[in-house]
């Protein structure tokens, strides 16, 4: 991968912009992408000025961050370079809501929020979890995902259409507007998830769902892991239709949270809410609206989330093995992990709080890795099943810690990277395997 | 893409031919055939018109002995071909004729079961149904069910992304496949994916998915199993028209319910299947609609009271419905018998797979059938997924008759621009293969179809992993129209329902 040359001055760039129609100012000290300062921010207001300023920074070599709402801006390793920061934000329209068709289309700065405001209007939602401030971009970029994973997916399941500027500048669309669409490559794959690292998203297609007409949380607590680990599980497996089966503990040795989500008819979550209570047994609980700890733990949050978030990812038949490594390694160098996440879907977060010592988190995440099997080095012909990503950590750890781990199918994702990003402009070095 | 007509020349001097010795050291001999009258039989998938006999066919029974095939492919810059059944209705494992066919029937052994995790992991050449039997004992399914899943692979289905008539409740083969051991184009055996849904990194699982073969052989399957449901019902409504039948569906989303499938069935198709299958459906209906619900009990009975009373609302007459299984196979044997049956009103059918928005169904119903109306000599029946726009129009003709042919074609052609328009696909289900490649350039620009190929190029830059499917090159432009002669055999036969 060819590492992109020494920055470009603040006035060359200026210059490069200039031409693009799009808003360009100087980059304030709060513009900086996990410590690297850019030249200057670019507000591209259209598809045509966002390619034109990707078409400017390629003719120039410089390299550009994507940004939507900025607020997981600094999360992953630094970019190797960042001469502009191509702020999304002005793209801000719902461009249409086929509301008869369950689908709609928005440019990539349009708020969860301000789209959550549309779709319930009629009854309907993008059935994600994330932070009202957050971007449609922003959650695509990111792959952001909280409790309805177990139902719903992540956004790339949700995702039916794209349009992005690639980094040569050229305009690209695929999938479409209709659910039902196997016509081509499905190039929106590609960008969900990607981190900014393959172009900019200036659009994206999301199939809806309707509105649940009741949802009901069943919640307990265990004194006992194994026992909240075995209950969510056969949660998760049984018929009655969980839309997410969630657990949640502050600290090591502490009791363990469960909350299994039911959505449906009123009749049919009553009835299914007594029987899930019976299901996680004695002292279960159902209430109509979400625990305190609901999505307050993963990348969903709407916090600001400082100090270290880890994803873990699993089969779900680990899920005990998986709170027992925490716990043990929690033991071994004495740091107090919150626990919580989407454990009936095989996905937890671990948060260390910022303050914690660097080299004990640095220890922690090595250890963990080593006890859930998900360290050293990725043999690409063996099933991996799992993986305990750092989604963000301060930069003290992130100097003796790889953020990402093993990843299966590296050098494919170099190849990919190299075809879309030849001169790799495009926030460099900030994914998966220093791409 | 038909290569040059069996001439009857050696092929022993070709590329492809050298291979056999290195191919039967790595396959066995009875792993590979070079007969050119067994060869016949691989000459095309699902979607006759398409013929071409392979220079070679490999019947791997391992991912070692896949990636060694791909890798003296490779070596001699021989072109490769995988397939599965054969059960593809657009002619993405069309062989070519300089080629080698992998067929991957023989990898069909469900290697571990993790109901606790909900995921089994299979090989490419187990089909569809027979996963979905493998966990029932767990209490689980596997949720994509393509109307082939008798007899089509899973390998097949990842390649095709396919869906089937649930889909609109559960998704896609993307959405239930969480990992995937593939042979890359330079004979690599790689996994994308963890069976985790949250692997670290690009989606390649993801676009690898439907990428029609052109990207590698998946040789290991990590899939999700889904609970089964506590109830089943399915409900059976009779419309004067698609246009109620249509109204209804809105209706039904409108009022927010999901069912696990929505079809319909327009009057032409209605008369073919109850010719094939005597299906008892209302007599004069214009049109009957399937609504199928499934779910938790509780919640399956509030649905079907609701669509009962949507569909009266929108001017049903005969309302059926249906919970034990006996019962709904016999509201389902008229649809799933549509396809085959039309062979009995007309000697041959050119089968579309286009896609509209929901809400545009009546308008474009309408335009097909002015456009049926126009054309002489042609008629055409619709069967569709109405719960999300996939329509499956068959533009029936008489291939005695001199022309009609050409006009069938371009009926179908004409429905695609339709489908187009209205601001959907050339393809929901069937992918493009070597059928509808021609058709790419109408629903895409050249930088989306370049970005396209620029993942393509990433995965396979040689070109030699099922060249000439999906993206339309100078060579498929005057193709011959997908006429469909004849059923695939095991359709003739009655044994699968391929639609």
């Amino acid at each position: 991968m060819p590492g992109p040359g020494a920055g470009v001055s603040g006035a060359e760039v200026a210059v490069a912009l200039a031409g693009t129609g799009a808003v360009v100012s100087d980059a304030s000290p709060a513009d900086a992408v996990a410590g690297v300062r850019p030249a200057c921010v670019a507000y591209p207001g259209t598809v045509e000025q966002a390619a034109g300023v990707l078409r400017a920074a390629a003719s120039l070599g410089m390299t550009v961050v994507p940004r939507g709402s900025g607020r997981r801006i600094s999360w992953g390793p630094p970019p190797a370079r960042c001469d502009v920061v191509a702020d999304m934000t002005q793209m801000n329209h719902i461009i249409e809501h086929a509301a008869g068709d369950l689908v709609v289309r928005a440019e990539t700065g349009v708020l969860l929020g301000q789209l959550s405001k549309v779709l319930t209007e009629k009854g309907q939602r993008l059935a994600l979890d994330a932070p009202a401030a957050a971007t449609v971009g922003g959650v695509v970029a990111t792959g952001t995902a909280g409790p309805l994973r177990l139902r719903y997916g992540t956004p790339r399941d949700l995702l039916i259409g794209i349009t992005v500027v690639r980094p040569d500048g050229r305009v690209a669309h695929s999938g479409g507007k209709v659910v039902k669409n196997v016509a081509g490559y499905d190039i929106g794959k590609l960008y969900a998830g990607s981190l900014g690292t393959l172009g900019l998203i200036t659009e994206a297609t999301f199939r809806l769902h309707p509105l649940a007409a009741m949802s009901a949380y069943v919640t307990r607590h265990y004194d006992d892991a194994a026992a909240a680990a075995e209950a969510v599980l056969a949660a998760a497996a049984s018929p009655l239709q969980a839309a997410a089966a969630e657990i949640e503990r502050d600290g090591p040795g502490a009791p363990v949270q469960v909350g299994i989500l039911l959505e449906g008819t009123p009749d049919g979550v009553s009835e299914r809410a007594d029987r899930m209570a019976a299901l996680l047994g004695h002292g279960a609980r159902t209430a109509l609206t979400p625990p305190g700890w609901w999505a307050a733990r993963g990348e969903a949050a709407p916090g600001a989330l400082g100090g270290t978030l880890i994803r873990v990812a699993f089969w779900a038949a680990e899920l005990r093995r998986v709170l027992d490594a925490i716990e043990l390694v929690a033991i071994e160098t004495q740091l107090r992990p919150a626990v919580g996440g989407s454990a009936g879907a095989g996905v937890l977060y671990v948060s260390l709080d910022a303050g914690e010592d660097a080299d004990q988190v640095a220890i922690f995440i090595r250890a963990l890795r080593a006890a859930t099997g998900h360290g050293g080095v990725q043999d690409p012909g063996a099933l991996a099943r799992g993986s305990v990503v750092v989604l963000t950590t301060p930069a003290a750890v992130q100097a003796s810690v790889d953020m990402w781990g093993p990843v299966p199918g590296l050098d494919l994702m170099r190849a990919v990277k190299r075809q879309f990003d030849p001169a790799n402009t495009m926030a460099p070095g900030r994914f998966a395997g220093g791409i | 893409m038909p290569g040059p007509a069996q001439d009857g020349l050696p092929v022993a001097a070709s590329p492809a031919a050298a291979l056999i010795p290195a191919m039967t050291r790595i396959c066995g001999a009875a792993g590979v055939v070079h007969e050119p009258s067994q060869l016949a039989t691989y000459e095309c998938d699902g979607l006759t018109s398409h013929r071409t006999a392979p220079a070679l066919v490999v019947l791997p029974e391992t991912a070692e002995q896949v990636a060694a095939v791909v890798r003296a492919c490779a070596g001699a810059g021989v072109p490769f071909v995988a397939r599965g059944s054969g059960t593809g209705l657009s002619g993405g494992a069309l062989p070519r004729s300089d080629g080698v066919l992998i067929v991957t029937s023989r990898m069909r052994r469900v290697l571990d079961i993790d109901p606790v995790s909900r995921r089994a992991i299979v090989e490419p050449g187990v089909t569809n149904l027979s996963v979905s039997k493998a966990v029932e004992p767990f209490g689980f399914f596997y949720a994509p069910d393509p109307s082939s899943q008798v007899i089509c692979s899973v390998g097949g289905n990842v390649a095709e992304n396919s869906g089937g008539a649930h889909c609109l409740k559960n998704g896609f083969t993307v959405h239930h496949v969480l990992g995937l051991e593939i042979v890359t184009p330079d004979g690599e055996l790689v996994w994308l994916g963890d069976g985790t849904g949250a692997a670290p990194g690009y989606d390649l699982l993801g676009a690898f998915t439907g990428s029609e073969g052109t990207l590698g052989i998946a040789t290991k399957i990590v899939v999700k199993l889904t609970p089964l449901p506590e109830a089943v019902t399915c409900l059976l409504a009779a419309f004067d028209s698609t246009s109620a039948g249509g109204t209804a569906v809105s209706a039904i989303i409108a009022a927010g319910i999901v069912p696990a499938a929505i079809e319909m069935m327009d009057a032409l198709s209605i008369e073919a299947a109850e010719a094939a299958v005597h299906c008892g459906y209302p007599e004069g209906a214009g049109a009957v609609l399937i609504v199928e619900l499934d779910g938790p009990a509780a919640d399956v009975e509030v649905d079907r009271a609701a669509v009962r009373s949507l569909c009266e609302e929108a001017g049903a007459g005969e309302i059926r419905i249906a919970d034990d299984p006996a019962e709904r196979a016999r509201i389902w044997a008229g649809r799933k018998s549509a396809f085959a049956a039309v062979g009995r009103i007309s000697p041959a059918y050119i089968v579309q797979d286009g896609v509209v928005p929901r809400t545009a169904l009546s308008r474009v119903l309408a335009r097909i059938s002015e456009l049926s109306d126009s054309a002489d000599g042609v008629r055409v029946a619709n069967v569709f997924h109405a719960g999300d726009g996939n329509l499956h129009p068959l533009v029936l003709f008489d291939d005695s008759v001199p022309g009609a042919g050409a006009a069938a074609e371009e009926v179908s052609g004409r429905i695609l621009d339709l489908c187009i328009e209205a601001g959907g696909s050339i393809t929901g289900e069937h992918g493009v293969g070597v059928d509808k490649s021609r058709y790419m350039t109408r629903m895409f620009g050249e930088d989306d179809l370049d970005t396209m190929q620029m993942l393509r190029c990433a995965f396979n830059p040689r070109n030699l992993c099922n060249p000439g499917k999906v993206f339309p090159t100078p060579r498929l432009c005057g193709e011959v129209p997908g006429v469909r002669r004849a059923p695939h055999p095991a359709v003739a036969s009655g044994e699968v329902d391929l639609f």
